[in-house]
């Protein structure tokens, strides 16, 4: 009897072991962008932004180019790498703390301007590398190391919601939030990337693509049940679906 | 009868269960009687004849530890 491999690691991902706690689904995102690049043909030709954050090292995770920026300033970078050398594909992989916080203005201008860049923007409610701080992101009620008590409404103010924002920039082209939490939405997450990636191949502008992700450590749960409780609370908060897509009735 | 195999490269995994969280057949588990190079539990198969190939181990693994493979049988021309 013949076997036929259905599923290997991906050539995009070095052999390095990814620098993640367990169960962090990082991974699969990493996985994912890997694959997508590979599967359009574009890894080649790709450069890649690292931010700052848990997702800090990731210049050794890919096979294709990357660039390390300063905290927040991954699209500041894309920029000038953009349009230097229009025809390389661009992407930045920035986490919340990273994007939502610091970095909100360089993501908010980069859209603004319209620039053919991707954002691979990873929400997971905390800041995970810095020891479990509330970030932008994070719930109502969680307790984070900073909000012992819960985020409180009054006090801190209201989670932000990343993609509705961007989706109201006249400059953005395509911006989808999606999970990573089942099989099925991991499939419907590689869509959006090829989406995303095709429409910077094509030069049709910015796209940003917000995955919801999981920290079991700092969530202080096990990586089984933080699926589910991305499922239960991240979702009802962070609807998932297309919030903008102007390559829609333009062909 | 198995329709396909997984091979693991026990030292990437992590001992994160989310494999044997999502595999619909339920074959999947930690060995707890070993330890890999870099410490952790590592993933095995309890089960391998009732494997169903669908790959969703695979998918879900945040390390890459898992490859799919499917079983095709013999080009036959009746």
């Amino acid at each position: 009897m013949n076997s036929k491999v259905i599923y290997e690691k991906s050539k995009g991902l070095s052999d390095f072991h990814l620098s993640y706690c367990p169960g962090c689904t990082h991974g699969i995102i990493h996985k994912l962008v890997a694959e997508t690049l590979v599967d359009l043909d574009l890894l080649e030709r790709t450069v890649g932004i690292s931010s700052v954050g848990c997702s800090a090292l990731n210049y050794d995770f890919f096979s294709c180019d990357m660039q390390q920026a300063a905290h927040g300033r991954a699209p500041a970078v894309a920029t000038g790498i953009k349009r230097v050398r229009p025809d390389n594909i661009v992407f930045t992989y920035q986490g919340d703390g990273d994007l939502a916080s610091i970095g909100i203005a360089e993501a908010i201008h980069a859209a603004h301007r319209g620039e053919n860049i991707t954002i691979v923007f990873v929400n997971n409610a905390i800041y995970g590398m810095t020891g479990g701080q509330m970030a932008p992101t994070t719930l109502l009620g969680q307790k984070t190391t900073t909000s012992q008590d819960g985020r409180d409404a009054a006090s801190q103010g209201l989670p932000l919601r990343v993609s509705e924002m961007m989706a109201q920039i006249p400059g953005a082209t395509y911006i989808e939030r999606v999970s990573v939490h089942d099989p099925k939405h991991v499939n419907k997450a590689k869509k959006a990337l090829k989406k995303a990636f095709d429409i910077q191949n094509k030069k049709l502008g910015f796209s940003m693509i917000e995955f919801i992700s999981t920290c079991p450590v700092n969530w202080g749960i096990n990586p089984k049940d933080s699926v589910d409780w991305a499922v239960d609370n991240m979702i009802p908060y962070y609807p998932l679906g297309v919030y903008k897509d102007k390559t829609v009735g333009e062909k | 009868m198995a329709k396909g195999r997984i091979i693991i490269d026990l030292n990437r995994c992590k001992g994160c269960n989310l494999c044997t969280y999502y595999c619909p057949v339920h074959i999947l588990k930690l060995d707890e009687t070993t330890t890999n190079d870099r410490g952790y539990t590592p993933l095995m198969v309890t089960e391998p004849e009732k494997c169903i190939a669908c790959a969703f181990c695979a998918t879900m693994c945040p390390d890459s530890v898992i490859t799919v493979e499917r079983f095709v049988k013999e080009a036959n021309n009746e």
